[in-house]
C-alpha cells in the first residue's frame, strides 16, 4: 500500500547496522525507533536501542525500571528471534567512560568532574555533548570478537533529536568545526563521521499527513544531504483508518447517501437508530473524508520527497507494549525490517 | 480513608483518593488577558504541541479585545510568518496587519545569536565587544549551545519588558518558548550559563592570566594537562581568550539572569501549560506545573491542544465495533458504508476515552489547575482568521 514503486520485498536495508531514527516533535519518533527495534529482532538480529535525549522514553515503552548508563535486556527475542537489549546514554557517562577507556583517567577523571569540568564539557562546551553521544554509539557498532566479554550486535536503533535538530547532531564535524581543529576530541568527531557517512549508517524520518510535520520531513531531508548524510526510509506514523473507500467519501461529502438505508442497516444488527445517531455518523464520515482528502495532498508531498515510504496506523487506545509488536509487524511486511 | 493532615502544612497532600478528574475548573482565558495588571503570560510544554500558535491565537484574541501586545515566537511554520509579517528575522518587533478592534498586536520571531551579540555589545566597551565577538569559542557558544535559544528567548523577553515599561508601547507580553528537550529548560538554561560563565573552571581557565600569586595545585595541573590533551591547546587558547574578555561581564549577565528570573516570578506574570493529550506530553506539563509551584511562579492554568471531539452519542465503542463486525458479513455496499461508519465511530470513541482517562489522571494528580481543552483543527493554521478561530475556541470553554 505505501511502499514506492517498485520497492523490493523483503527487507530494504539489509547492509545496515545504524538506524538513525527521527521525527519532529510529537510525531511518535521513540514509537517508532522502538517498533523498528522489535521489527528487527523479530528478523533473528540482536538489537540494541539507544536513547539520548534523558527522558526514559524506553523504560515507559517496555515497562521496565528506569535504565541507566548501562545496556539491558528490554525484549526477549521469542524462537527464531533476537533480543532487544536498550541504553539510555548521557553526555556525562560516556565522557567519564571515554576517559577511563582512552586516558585509564580514574582519579583525574573525578578530578574533572571535582572542577566543573565534566558539566563544561557536556552542557556549555557546543558539540562535545553530541560527538559524546554519537561516540557512544559508535562504540557499540564497533565491537567485535576480540573485544572481551562485550556484546556485540547485528543492529543498532538510535532514537535521535527532532527533525530540526538531526543534520547538526550528526554533523559532528561541523559542529566541532572552527573550535577543536586538532586533538583528540576531533579524530575521534571524524572517525564516528566515518561511520556516519558510510553505508552501514541510514537515517529514517517520522511524520504525520499534517502539513507542518511534512514540510520539516522534506527540510529535514534536505539537510540530511547537503551534510552527505545518507537518508532512509520516511515513516508516516498515526495514519488514520481506511475504513471508507474514496467512493463512499465522495458521497459523504456530496451529503447524498441515503439516511433511510443507513439507518436499516443499522437496525438490523440491532442498533437503535434515531435521527440524531445517523446525523452524528454522517457528521463523522464527512469529517473524516475531509480530513481523508488533506491527508492524501500531504501523502503526495511525502512522496515528492523521493524516499521509500512507510505507514503505520493510528492506535486509537494509545501505544502499549502489545502496540509497539503490532507497529512492528506492520514494519516488517513492508519490508523497512 | 487515608489521611492527609500529616504535615501542618496549610495545603493539604493531594492524592489519588481526594480528587475528581471532572472537578477541574475551565480556564477563563478572556479574564485572563483582559486583566491589565497582568503584563506577561508565558506560553509553555514540550516540542509539538502547539505552543507558537496558541500564543499568536491569545495575543490576537487579547490585541482585539484592547490590549497593545506584542508576541514573541520561537520557529513559527513559514506561513504563519508570513501572514503575521514577521518571517524577517531581524529581532524587531513590527505591526502585524489586519488586527481588528482597538487594540494593537505586535509580532517578532526570536533572533538567538544576535540577541546574544546585543547583549554583549551593550555590556562592553566597543573595541572589547568586538574582541569577544570575534572569538571561536563565543561564536561556538552563541550559535549552538544547547541551551542558548532558551536562554535569549528570556533575555528577549526582559529586553521586551524593560522596553514596554519605558516607552509604554505594549501592557501586555506574551512568549512561546524554545521547543526543548524538556520543558524546563528556559528555566534553567539562564542560571546553567550564567553559573557556568561565573564557574569554577572557568575561574581555573584564568587564573594564569590573574598573575602569579595564584598557587598552583596539583590538581589544577592534571585537570589543566587533562583538558590539554582532549580538547587540544588551541581551544583552551580560545576559550581562555574568551574568558578574560569575558571577565568583566560576567557580574553583568548573573544580574541579567537574576532580573528575568524575579519577572518571572512577578504578579504580572502568568505562564500557562500547552500539552497534547498524550501521555508523555501531559507528564511533562505535569513535571512542569511542579516545578513552578516550587519555584513561585504564577500558574494561570493548562491548555490541552489537539484533543479529539467527542461525537456524541449513546452508541459506545464496543458496541459500534460488534454491529460493524456483524454487518460486514453482508457484502453490499449499503451494508460495507454502514459498517465503516460505525467503525469510524467506535475509534473516535476509543480515542476520546483514552485522552479523557489521561485528562482525569492529569486533573487528578493537580486538581487546581484550569484546564482549557481545544479540538484538533482539520487544518493547521497558517493566517489571523485561523488564529482567531484558535483563540475563540480558548476562550469558549462549555
Amino acid at each position: 500500500m505505501a511502499e514506492s514503486p517498485g520497492a523490493p520485498p523483503g527487507p530494504q536495508f539489509p547492509h545496515v547496522q545504524l538506524h538513525v531514527v527521527t521525527g519532529k516533535g510529537g510525531t511518535g519518533k521513540s514509537t517508532v525507533a522502538a517498533s523498528l527495534a522489535l521489527a528487527l529482532a523479530s528478523r533473528g538480529r540482536t538489537v540494541l536501542l539507544c536513547e539520548v535525549e534523558g527522558r526514559q522514553g524506553i523504560a515507559q515503552m517496555f515497562d521496565v525500571p528506569p535504565l541507566p548508563y548501562e545496556e539491558r535486556l528490554v525484549a526477549h527475542g521469542t524462537e527464531g528471534s533476537g533480543d532487544v537489549y536498550a541504553l539510555a546514554i548521557d553526555a556525562e557517562s560516556a565522557l567519564l567512560e571515554y576517559l577511563a577507556m582512552y586516558y585509564r583517567l580514574g582519579r583525574a577523571g573525578k578530578a574533572l568532574d571535582r572542577f566543573g569540568v565534566v558539566e563544561f564539557a557536556t552542557t556549555i562546551a557546543p558539540g562535545v555533548r553530541d560527538v559524546l553521544l554519537t561516540g557512544k554509539v559508535y562504540e557499540a557498532a564497533k565491537r567485535n570478537r576480540r573485544n572481551k566479554n562485550a556484546r556485540t550486535y547485528d543492529a543498532l536503533v538510535l532514537d535521535a533529536p527532532p527533525t530540526g535538530r538531526i543534520a547538526q547532531f550528526l554533523n559532528v564535524n561541523s559542529e566541532l568545526a572552527g573550535l577543536a581543529k586538532v586533538g583528540p576530541i576531533k579524530s575521534q568527531a571524524d572517525t564516528v563521521m566515518t561511520l556516519l557517512r558510510s553505508e552501514r549508517t541510514t537515517v529514517h524520518l517520522v511524520t504525520v499527513l499534517e502539513e507542518m510535520p511534512v514540510q520539516e520531513t522534506a527540510d529535514g531531508v534536505h539537510e540530511l544531504r547537503e551534510a552527505q548524510l545518507p537518508v532512509g526510509g520516511v515513516i508516516v506514523n498515526m495514519v488514520r483508518p481506511q475504513d471508507l473507500d474514496a467512493e463512499q467519501r465522495r458521497q459523504l461529502l456530496a451529503g447524498s447517501v441515503d439516511r433511510d438505508t443507513l439507518a436499516k442497516q443499522l437496525t438490523g444488527v440491532g442498533i437503535e437508530a434515531d435521527d440524531t445517531l445517523v446525523d452524528t455518523l454522517l457528521a463523522e464520515g464527512r469529517d473524516h473524508a475531509e480530513r481523508r482528502q488533506l491527508e492524501d495532498e500531504q501523502r503526495a508531498l511525502v512522496e515528492r520527497i523521493g524516499r521509500p515510504t512507510y505507514e503505520l496506523p493510528l492506535l486509537p487506545e494509545g501505544v502499549d507494549l502489545g502496540g509497539l509488536y503490532e507497529l512492528a509487524e506492520a514494519l516488517c511486511e513492508q519490508g523497512l525490517a | 480513608m487515608r489521611s492527609t493532615s500529616r504535615s501542618g502544612r496549610a495545603k493539604p497532600r493531594v492524592g489519588p483518593l481526594t480528587a475528581h478528574g471532572d472537578h477541574s475548573s475551565s480556564l477563563d482565558m478572556d479574564a485572563l488577558i483582559d486583566d491589565r495588571s497582568r503584563r506577561i503570560i508565558v506560553c509553555c510544554g514540550s516540542g509539538g504541541v502547539g505552543k507558537t500558535t496558541t500564543s499568536a491565537a491569545i495575543a490576537l484574541r487579547a490585541a482585539e479585545r484592547g490590549r497593545n501586545a506584542v508576541v514573541l515566537t520561537i520557529d513559527p511554520a513559514r506561513r504563519l510568518a508570513q501572514s503575521m509579517g514577521i518571517e524577517a528575522l531581524d529581532n524587531t518587533p513590527r505591526p502585524v496587519p489586519g488586527v481588528a478592534g482597538a487594540g494593537r498586536l505586535d509580532g517578532m520571531m526570536l533572533d538567538m545569536k544576535r540577541t546574544f551579540d546585543e547583549v554583549v555589545e551593550s555590556q562592553a566597551s566597543p573595541e572589547k565587544a568586538r574582541q569577544i565577538l570575534n572569538n571561536p569559542f563565543y561564536i561556538a557558544v552563541s550559535s549552538s549551545f544547547a541551551g542558548t535559544q532558551e536562554y535569549m528567548a528570556m533575555e528577549k523577553l526582559g529586553q521586551l519588558d524593560r522596553d514596554a515599561r519605558r516607552s509604554g508601547r505594549w501592557d501586555l507580553i506574551v512568549v512561546d518558548t524554545p521547543p526543548s528537550r524538556s520543558a524546563l529548560d528556559f528555566l534553567d538554561a539562564p542560571e546553567r550559563l550564567s553559573s557556568f560563565l561565573d564557574g569554577r573552571f572557568m575561574r581555573l581557565l584564568t587564573a594564569p592570566a590573574r598573575g602569579p600569586a595564584r598557587v598552583m595545585t596539583a590538581g589544577f595541573t592534571m585537570v589543566t594537562n587533562t583538558v590539554t590533551k582532549i580538547i587540544g591547546a588551541q581551544v583552551l587558547r580560545d576559550m581562555q581568550a574568551f574568558v578574560s574578555a569575558f571577565d568583566t561581564l560576567f557580574g553583568g549577565f548573573r544580574a541579567r539572569a537574576q532580573r528575568t528570573f524575579e519577572l518571572l516570578q512577578a504578579r504580572g506574570t502568568a505562564f500557562l501549560v500547552v500539552a497534547a493529550p498524550e501521555q508523555d506530553a501531559l507528564r511533562e506539563a505535569a513535571y512542569f506545573v511542579e516545578r513552578l509551584r516550587e519555584e513561585d511562579m504564577p500558574l494561570a492554568g493548562l491548555v490541552v491542544n489537539r484533543a479529539s471531539a467527542d461525537p456524541g452519542g449513546d452508541l459506545s465503542a464496543n458496541a459500534a465495533m460488534a454491529a460493524a463486525e456483524k454487518l460486514l458479513t453482508d457484502a453490499s455496499d449499503e451494508a460495507r458504508l454502514a459498517a465503516g461508519l460505525l467503525r469510524l465511530h467506535g475509534t473516535r470513541k476509543l480515542m476520546v476515552e483514552r485522552e479523557l482517562r489521561l485528562r482525569r489522571r492529569f486533573a487528578t494528580s493537580h486538581p487546581d489547575v484550569p484546564t482549557a481543552v481545544l479540538p484538533a483543527l482539520s487544518t493547521d493554521v497558517h493566517d489571523l482568521d485561523g488564529l482567531r478561530r484558535v483563540g475563540e475556541l480558548l476562550a469558549h470553554q462549555d
